[in-house]
């Protein structure tokens, strides 16, 4: 059993976009304060902070996850994955993000971090989404900019690009 | 931000934070400490109601690391740990098979991002009046495995849910597993639900089970929990008798999201259709 204290900072250490990262807190600290606030990862967005809006979507382990429903103390040896982390390889976009700017899918950017991430796991699970598909998993995110269309565009034209690029 | 102390903004209420590795730890710390503890299973309900501070335990006991929870397993019944999530459940290859019942209900619980961390036996102990879980275990004459430093019982659901939030779980004892009677030969099970959007807590939402010789019907989002009937194969008018009593000996509630004749109303029309399509 591992206990850590009320009102006392312990120290608590992830693998955050593929580095070791560790920081300090109370066990009442949220995942997404602590990746703002101590990791100085603010790519991850806060909104409504009870699971509504999505904003603060990251991986953990491979899942997605509600930073603001996440203590940082759960995250202690996980595997945490944040849009900081979404890259082509070479510092560039990643094809979702290249294609998310392609279909105007994003404008203030505010809810972009979170659906990102959440596509990154839907794909894995559903590599051949259809339209109703990908708007149930959109239901999870709220946007108040684009009206979605652009979102379910993009998400779709990855969706057949990967495809076709696991069978070349 | 910094807050005014010079530390950090946090919104939940100050905690010991304790993760366990095995079940037996677990019950040692809900026998010491009862009422100030609550169990932190997937989080999905408790840290909203701890970042809204409607909750404010002095301990929180971390269950999902716990050997032995993650397990589902299908004997008699299919009987879910602790510590299986809900999108875990969803995805098992045989679901549809043992229990479409589970297999058309989990699909409506909250979204793909929520259901990837909330628990089954999580949702059922919460036991929120609208939920999908409770109702589907209501309907199927399910059962709650209890544990506690003193041993085990195992309650069906019409004992287990009391109300509104309220379960005969006491405070010292864990959900351990839940269990799904499988679907029977012959035996037919639907679901339906009415909710503002898809994702969002049922305003109503019914779940049947029929066999040749009998229809079960369970009704959430209208009272304080779950309620069930049992009914011969009624068809034509005795079924629309049956569903109006239904609906009238309900504690329906007025909320924002619906009133408690639309309630009713919802309960005659898709118990109608749902019956219909089960029965035909
Ligand atoms: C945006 C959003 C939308 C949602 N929509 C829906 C919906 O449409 N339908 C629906 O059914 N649910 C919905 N939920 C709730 C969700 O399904 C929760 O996951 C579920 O209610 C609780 O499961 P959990 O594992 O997250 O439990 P937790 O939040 O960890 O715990 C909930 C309560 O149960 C207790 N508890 C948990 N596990 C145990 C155990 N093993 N033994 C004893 N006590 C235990 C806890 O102490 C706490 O009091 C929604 C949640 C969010 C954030
Ligand atoms: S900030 Fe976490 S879901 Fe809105
Ligand atoms: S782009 Fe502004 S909220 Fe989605």
């Amino acid at each position: 059993m591992k206990r850590y204290v009320a009102g006392e900072k312990h120290a608590v250490a992830f693998t955050l976009n593929g580095r070791e990262r560790q920081g300090w807190c109370e066990p009442r600290m949220l995942l997404s304060d602590f990746l703002r606030q101590q990791l100085g990862a603010t790519g991850t967005h806060v909104g409504c902070e009870h699971g509504v809006c999505g904003a603060c979507t990251v991986l953990i382990n491979d899942e997605p996850a509600r930073a603001c429903l996440t203590l940082a103390v759960q995250a202690e040896g996980a595997r945490v994955d944040t849009v900081e982390g979404l890259h082509d390889g070479a510092g560039g976009l990643n094809d979702l993000q290249q294609a998310f700017r392609r279909h105007h899918a994003l404008q203030c950017g505010f809810c972009t971090s979170g659906i990102l991430m959440s596509c990154e796991a839907f794909l894995r699970h559903t590599p051949c989404p259809d339209e109703k598909q990908v708007r149930e998993m959109l239901s999870g995110h709220l946007c108040r900019c684009t009206g979605y269309a652009g979102i379910v565009k993009a998400i779709l034209e990855v969706a057949a690009s990967r495809r076709e690029a696991s069978h070349a | 931000m910094d807050g005014a102390d010079g530390g950090w903004c946090v919104k939940p209420p100050v905690f010991d934070y304790l993760r366990v590795d095995t079940v037996d730890e677990a019950v040692e710390l809900l026998a010491k400490y009862g009422e100030d503890a609550r169990v932190l299973a997937g989080g999905q309900s408790l840290l909203p109601m701890l970042n809204m501070r409607l909750a404010q335990p002095r301990v929180l006991i971390d269950i999902t690391r716990c050997a032995g929870l993650d397990r589902i397993s299908a004997g008699g019944a299919l009987e879910v740990g602790a510590a299986v999530t809900q999108a875990a459940l969803e995805r098992r290859g045989t679901l549809q098979a043992e229990s479409p019942l589970l297999a058309r209900a989990l699909p409506h619980i909250s979204h793909f991002q929520v259901r990837s961390r909330g628990t089954v036996c999580g949702s059922i102990a919460h036991a929120e009046p609208s939920a999908e879980l409770p109702l589907v275990l209501a309907a199927l004459n399910g059962s709650v495995s209890l544990r506690s430093r003193k041993g085990r019982r195992e309650l069906g659901a019409g004992a287990f849910f009391t109300g509104m939030l309220a379960t005969a779980r006491r405070a010292d004892e864990l959900v351990e597993a839940v269990r799904f009677p499988l679907a029977g030969q012959g035996e037919r099970q639907g679901f339906s639900e009415f909710s503002l959007r898809h994702g969002d807590f049922a305003v109503v939402a019914l779940a049947a089970s029929v066999t040749p010789a009998r229809i079960r019907l369970a009704v959430g989002g209208v009272d304080d929990r779950p309620r069930v009937v049992e009914w011969p194969r009624l068809s034509g008018s005795a079924l629309d008798d049956g569903l109006n009593e239904l609906a009238w000996s309900l504690d329906a509630r007025n909320d924002p999201h619906a009133s408690a004749r639309q309630r009713r109303q919802l309960v005659r029309r898709l118990g109608r259709e749902l019956i219909g399509v089960l029965c035909a």
